[in-house]
């Protein structure tokens, strides 16, 4: 027991030191060190490391329901998305007459449908702390919606996973039509500033890095508490005996609940990070495939840990990345390949492996 | 938190003798009756054992009793006035009854002590968990209850790499963690060697009248050792009730159990 904690704990660290390096360094560089500087970082490396930042927190809030709670919830991106679309709404509204047909107070999308009015669901979306409170409201809502039905009704396994992919997949139409008033197809994009900066400058890129780096250390902290919390004994309880904690007079349903919001919400500032740093969102991203993926990172990581899906997270769209670039055919060919060496030989990830290692080390 | 459960459920109300009142309950499961018109009272503060053969009805009757089940029919009240059929699992656990499995079902993945915290009679609403904070009782309580089941060795080790006997141990003191009005015991010595037995026999005899506690136990002398009073389940239903002598030498419990 003494060993597995000190392994754990020292992969918490480096992994918390490496983001502070991430988060605190790169955007120094680039802030204040000149352009032509060894030591700076192109946008591109820059935006990439964001991204993939923003995909971290995305495979935490899934570890948190699956690894944790054993909810197995292939609907994560969902939650990732709707955070993505409150920003980029506030994105939208930020362009002003900066659009195509320069209008004030419509978006160029509704311009085009001839819509005249602003639908309401839209207002409130110029104030950046409004579309702050909705990037995890809306989630959270939606999360506390679905969660109560299906736990309530006992819905567990295989079958919340389908109503979980089920849910994203009924997202992924609904967003795509015109009607909704989310630009549809092409979704939410051409944005032009953010709090009054503009959002294709390297600077705000970095500044960027370096908030989504800080959130992600911060949502990493506190939910190392709340799973080390009696509240994170019981879903950890749950995960392995459901039906006991009902005996011992714990209401399961609002502890699947509660972790579920909980991550829920991680999922939508996540999705609000990524859209400013990526410049788009559409419909895609509801995509069931999406949500299948998040679970990919996180079993390649190491579930049940935290800092395994951070790891799983990165190094998984840091593969995706070079073998696309190489060999664009393969690249879902060698995700199945990770996924079933990981299954079979590395059933505890990656950190499952670099814990054993430490451990033998130490004894 | 003393008090909560009553607050929410009502008085329990024992003035009448009986803790627990099942009339006529009946249960079946595609048309095969596992619990067919039973009718069984336990009286606050005695240990009862159940016996009977395999199929009698003796899980299926603690699964009624502890709301996993819902009866076909008949009444099932804690008390003069709780009706535990309109209540789920886990307000039938907050009210007092407790349960400890016939296949021991401890959390593996925590700790022997954080197996302990979670059986811990307190508020369970998710955001008091969140902020909760082990009171200096709370925990001298843990460790006493440590003590009693003898794992003080094994505080810090995972429930997952104890012996199947420890196990039924953990799962014993996670009941006496809940203090429960009522503990049903469901096949506790399975596994145990024999000092162990000893030591579980010396426990339950030593809660009785602190707590109801109904058993159900295979091993004759086990039983004989700790029972005042039998109840015999057979197809179902109550076949006789007595001391052990009186039981043992029924001629219908002898038919039943050697199938004559």
């Amino acid at each position: 027991m003494k060993l597995i904690t000190l392994g754990a704990d020292k992969i918490a660290t480096s992994v918390l030191l490496a983001l502070g390096v991430v988060s605190f360094v790169i955007p120094f560089c680039n802030l204040v060190l000149p352009a032509d500087s060894a030591l700076h970082f192109s946008a591109y490396t820059v935006s990439l490391i964001g991204k993939y930042l923003t995909f971290a927190l995305l495979g935490l809030s899934l570890d948190l329901v699956w690894g944790y709670c054993g909810i197995l919830a292939l609907g994560q991106g969902a939650f990732f998305a709707l955070g993505g679309y409150a920003m980029g709404m506030y994105l939208m509204r930020q362009i002003g007459t900066r659009g195509v047909y320069g209008d004030p107070l419509l978006p160029d999308f509704m311009v085009f449908l001839n819509w005249k009015e602003l639908p309401w669901y839209w207002l409130g979306f110029d104030q950046f702390w409004f579309a702050l409170l909705m990037v995890v409201l809306v989630p959270g809502v939606l999360a506390f919606v679905f969660g109560w039905l299906a736990f309530r009704s006992r819905v567990t396994g295989v079958y919340l996973s389908i109503i979980t992919q089920a849910l994203t997949y009924a997202l992924l139409l609904a967003f795509f039509r015109n009607e909704m008033g989310f630009g549809g197809n092409n979704g939410l994009t051409d944005f032009k500033e953010l709090l009054g900066f503009n959002i294709q400058s390297e600077d705000l890129r970095a500044v960027l890095l370096g908030v989504t780096g800080i959130t992600l250390m911060a949502t990493f902290i506190v939910s190392r508490w709340v799973v080390n919390t009696k509240l994170g004994r019981v879903v950890t309880a749950i995960r392995d005996q459901e039906s006991r904690v009902r005996f011992l007079g714990y209401r399961v349903e609002m502890y699947k609940l509660w972790i579920f919001v909980f991550a829920a919400m991680i999922a939508g500032v996540a999705g609000a990070l990524y859209v400013p740093q990526v410049g788009i969102i559409n419909p895609s991203e509801f995509s069931p495939l999406n949500s299948l993926e998040i679970v990919i990172w996180v079993a390649m990581g190491g579930r049940g840990t935290l800092y395994g899906a951070i790891i799983g997270a990165v190094l998984v769209n840091f593969s995706k990345t070079i073998l696309t670039g190489l060999l664009p055919e393969i690249w879902l060919f060698s995700l199945g390949a990770i996924f079933v060496f990981v299954t079979v030989f590395l059933p505890d990830g990656i950190v499952g492996l670099m814990r054993r290692k430490l451990q033998e080390r130490a004894a | 938190m003393n008090g909560f459960a009553e607050n929410i459920f009502g008085q329990l109300d024992t003035r009448h003798g009986p803790i627990l009142y099942l009339e006529d309950v009946s249960v079946s499961f595609d048309g095969f009756k596992a619990l067919n018109d039973l009718s069984l009272y336990i009286d606050a503060g005695e240990l009862r054992c159940l016996i009977g053969p395999n199929g009698a009805g003796k899980t299926t009757l603690m699964d009624v009793i502890t709301g996993k089940t819902r009866p076909d029919k008949g009444s099932v009240f804690f008390g003069q006035t709780i009706d535990l059929l309109k209540m789920d699992e886990p307000e039938i656990a907050q009210a007092g009854i407790c349960r400890k499995f016939q296949k021991p079902s401890v959390f593996d993945a925590l700790t022997v002590f954080e197996n302990l915290e979670l059986a811990l009679k307190a508020d369970k609403r998710t955001w008091s968990s969140l902020f909760h904070r082990l009171s200096a009782t709370q925990y001298d309580r843990i460790n006493h209850v440590i003590e009693t089941i003898g794992l003080t060795s094994c505080n810090h080790y995972r429930a997952g790499i104890l012996s199947h006997g420890q196990k039924q141990w953990l799962e014993i003191g996670m009941l006496l963690m809940q203090e429960p009005k009522v503990m049903l015991v469901d096949e506790p010595i399975a596994g145990m060697t024999h000092q162990e037995v000893e030591r579980t026999a010396e426990l339950l005899v030593s809660l009785k009248g602190q707590h109801s506690i109904v058993v159900v136990e295979h091993d004759m002398e086990f039983v004989r050792s700790i029972a005042n009073k039998v109840t015999v389940l057979h197809e179902g239903s109550v076949l006789t009730e007595g001391t052990m002598d009186e039981v043992q030498n029924d001629p219908r419990v002898i038919q039943v159990y050697l199938g004559g």
